[in-house]
């Protein structure tokens, strides 16, 4: 009985994967593929992880249901960062949106950031000029 | 039973390759860094199964690893692309 929820729920974890994937494939700029791709893929890995945990409990395996679960909580924090800091890194490096976006609420922000990096970068040149 | 986790694997390995085809026709830098980083997660859930598969959770340990290191070599990819030097 466990083992077949675990197979359902491990089921629909590949499910998002592959839409994830396709998403990645097909959707037009850097933002829009890293949201789709991010958002499902880290909702199906983790699906998978509580599947094999689910399994692991009904077997008993402790260590192995203990060690998925840490891993999904893991997955579940540090994917949304990564991915928010790409995404950060891909607009300040000054990658285009798609011409059909309709809103963009970061060109403040990324202008500002992208003056005092330059401050920066011309004081580290003073810098090794003095030196 | 043993087939539903080769249906799996093959499932994540098409998965994989739509990953790898970005990696290698994404025209920009930031493309080919989160197709890199939703690998690093693919491969966790690869882990996962072959846990299942074999019954040894040697394997989760592995996966618990890789998600790591994925984490830490994707920041470092995003601080690259920003600009900035590594320690800023």
């Amino acid at each position: 009985m466990l083992e077949l929820i675990a197979m359902w729920i491990i089921g629909v974890g590949l499910a998002f994967d592959l839409f994830g994937c396709i998403g990645l494939v097909r959707l037009p700029d850097v933002y829009n593929r890293a949201q789709a791709a991010t958002k499902c893929v880290t909702l199906g890995t983790c699906m998978i992880l509580m599947g094999v945990a689910i399994r692991a409990f009904g077997d008993p395996n402790w260590s192995m249901a203990v060690k998925a679960i840490l891993c999904a909580a893991f997955v579940l924090l540090t994917s949304p960062v990564a991915a928010h800091a790409v995404c950060r890194g891909a607009y300040i490096s000054g990658v285009k949106l798609w011409e059909g976006s309709v809103e963009d609420s970061f060109v403040e922000r990324g202008e500002e950031i992208r003056r005092e990096q330059a401050i920066e970068g011309s004081g580290d040149r003073e810098k090794t000029e003095t030196a | 039973m043993s087939l539903f986790i080769q249906i799996s694997l093959a499932v994540l390995t098409l998965s994989s390759a739509m990953c790898l085809y970005r990696v290698g026709r994404g025209p920009t830098a930031p493309d080919r860094t989160v197709a890199i980083d939703i690998l690093g997660t693919l491969v966790v859930g690869f882990c996962c199964l072959m846990a299942w598969r074999t019954g040894r959770d040697y394997y989760i340990t592995i996966a618990i690893a890789w998600a790591l290191i994925s984490f830490i070599g994707t920041l470092a990819l995003a601080k690259y692309l920003e600009g900035r030097s590594y320690d800023a």
